[in-house]
């Protein structure tokens, strides 16, 4: 006797990337948020700590400290920080790549620790480094993280070339070691293998950190396409303020593991507006609530060398 | 899907990810084509340099022993290292963090790269083999090979134990773990009897070569190939091979995820090598 299973949840069902939409040439004048959907939100984190031991002396140095936040399905939402302030640790433990200290994190529904598998499957993560076997091309990249993900290697393969064709990468450059490709295009294709498994909740740690203003705009193109095509919730962290503006819904400030100001782009501008008499920019609300200019930052953030 | 199909479609996809590490592994080793053929030249030139040490003293039945113990060996080395460094060429390339975020079963990972490895050490060893025979007379008139593959089969599961083992190392120290495991395969080299009988190394090393799977396997390749023993007549080295298998794959898998556990914990996953 065999038992017909419930159906996936609706807040999960994928549909394919779409590469085939002509991506919004401009950023629109209005930003709505997308209707708060019934079901679990993308993304919950309550009280969310993560201590890191640093050097011989073990000192604890806390990454994270008591965050809070809740991501809706279809939504970007920015977490802008200098470096240090513990962006790139908040997208690993939601990765399920660190364990988390203190307090729980969800996906759709899904703990990030008690149901690791089901997270993995919901979600990818593109990091500010495209980390492939450099001799490998991005085909056999690409071919081997989609087997990863029970994709079949043929279909996975249409796919890439659909998105990378989007991403201005020919099917030519596919079978050549991605070692001869630029930084700008291997983060292409790092792009194109996290959207190969149409993650449900995607999570970009500085994207376009070192891509030319061209490369940077395609995939800032790219992404609204995704929101505008595909159900996928993405979590994005930038030092780019302009990329913040034209992307996020919605923007969390972390400051020294914090979590210190959260709100629409607008709201935040309009309050640092308010509050210090500034220019209303994101480049204002970023020092008023850092404490710092970009310029100032230095990379702290998390466990060092500590043989 | 019904509940009677979920556990097969997991096992399909879990089956696929294990085949997706062999290929990944084969397009690396056809990659860099030009470094394997530089270590298959280097391993053939070890195998013939230490049986020409059998030549020089005119002993066929050294020569014979040298010839087995070079063969095995690189067998053993070559499956054991390409195990115990999967951790540390995903660090290498920095893409370790990616393969453990991916939806796969860490005994699937595992299983793709032993696959691989087994398969790498078969067509390694084979190409050896075939140099030493054209080099060497070697009299293969009483050799059981059914006894010879018993054994080498059954060591295989405790050596890719140990492998899953020391593969631990570059997950908990991010740069010594590679040199840790190198010191491994090199003391499973020393106390193995790998070129000469255990017997000739002091007390100490002689008790530490009970505990090496290399030990029982060459011990019974030899006497399978050399004296044309049965399989019957080898159990003394089969049963600790089949115990050591028994117990270090298990073992070898829980303490992998407790070591991944404990880098993600401290973060040690981040780090590239």
């Amino acid at each position: 006797m065999s038992i017909t299973l419930t159906p996936e949840p609706k807040s999960t069902v994928r549909t394919p990337v779409s590469a085939h939409v002509e991506a919004p040439a401009r950023i629109p004048e209005t930003r709505q948020r997308p209707a708060q959907p019934a079901g679990p939100p993308a993304l919950l984190l309550e009280h969310v700590g993560k201590t890191f031991t640093l050097g011989r002396k073990k000192k604890a140095v806390a990454a994270i400290l008591d965050v809070s936040l809740r991501v809706e399905r279809a939504e970007i939402y920015g977490v802008l920080g200098a470096n240090g302030s513990g962006k790139s640790t908040l997208i690993r433990l939601v990765s399920t790549l660190l364990t988390l200290d203190t307090g729980r994190a969800e996906v759709f529904g899904h703990d990030v620790e008690r149901d690791e598998m089901a997270v993995k499957r919901l979600i990818n993560r593109v990091s500010v480094d495209a980390a492939f076997f450099k001799k490998l091309s991005p085909y056999e990249n690409l071919a081997f993280a989609a087997r990863l993900y029970g994709l079949h290697a043929g279909d996975a393969r249409r796919e890439a070339v659909r998105i990378l064709a989007r991403l201005g990468i020919s099917e030519k450059r596919m079978g050549s070691p991605i070692e001869q490709m630029s930084r700008g295009m291997q983060q292409k294709v790092a792009i194109a293998r996290a959207l190969l498994t149409s993650p449900t909740l995607l999570l970009l740690d500085e994207p376009t950190t070192g891509l030319d203003p061209r490369s940077k705009l395609e995939v800032q193109a790219f992404v609204e396409d995704l929101r505008a095509t595909h159900d996928a919730t993405i979590l994005l962290t930038t030092h780019d303020m302009a990329e913040a503006d034209r992307l996020c819904d919605r923007i969390a400030i972390l400051d020294g593991g914090r979590l210190v100001a959260e709100d629409t782009p607008d709201g935040l501008k309009a309050r640092v507006g308010r509050e210090t008499g500034l220019a209303p920019t994101l480049d204002n609300v970023f020092m008023t609530y850092t404490g710092r200019s970009l310029d100032e930052d230095v990379e702290t953030e998390g466990p060092e060398d500590d043989e | 899907m019904t509940i009677a199909s979920r556990p097969m479609a997991t096992a399909a996809r879990e089956l696929s990810a294990s085949a997706a590490f062999i290929e990944r592994n084969f397009n690396l080793s056809r990659r860099y084509w030009g470094w394997e053929l530089a270590f298959l030249v280097y391993a053939v030139a070890g195998a013939l340099s230490i049986s020409f040490i059998g030549a020089a003293a005119a002993d066929k039945r050294l020569i014979f022993s040298l010839v087995i113990g070079a063969i095995f060996w690189n067998y053993l080395s070559t499956v054991f290292s390409f195990i115990a460094e999967t951790i540390s060429w995903e660090r290498w390339e920095g893409t370790l963090e990616y393969t453990m975020m991916a939806p796969v079963r860490r005994a699937s990972q595992l299983a793709g790269s032993t696959t691989y490895a087994i398969l790498y050490g078969l067509v390694h060893t084979s190409v050896i083999l075939l140099v030493l025979t054209l080099f060497f007379e070697l009299d293969l008139s009483h050799a059981n090979f059914v006894t010879a593959t018993v054994v080498m089969f059954a060591g295989s599961f405790s050596v890719v134990g140990i492998g899953i083992m020391a593969a631990i190392l570059p997950l908990l120290y991010v740069e010594r773990g590679a040199q840790m495991t190198f010191v491994i395969q090199s003391c499973l080299l020393v106390v193995s009897g790998v070129y000469y009988p255990v017997s000739v190394l002091p007390g100490w090393m002689q008790v530490a070569s009970a505990f090496s799977p290399a030990t029982y396997i060459l011990d019974g390749v030899r006497k399978g190939l050399m004296e044309g023993a049965s399989v019957t007549s080898v159990v003394h080295d089969l049963w600790p091979l089949a115990l050591m298998g028994a117990i270090l794959i298990p073992t070898g898998l829980w303490l992998f995820g407790r070591a991944e556990h404990y880098a993600k914990r401290t973060g040690k996953l981040k780090r590239v090598g």
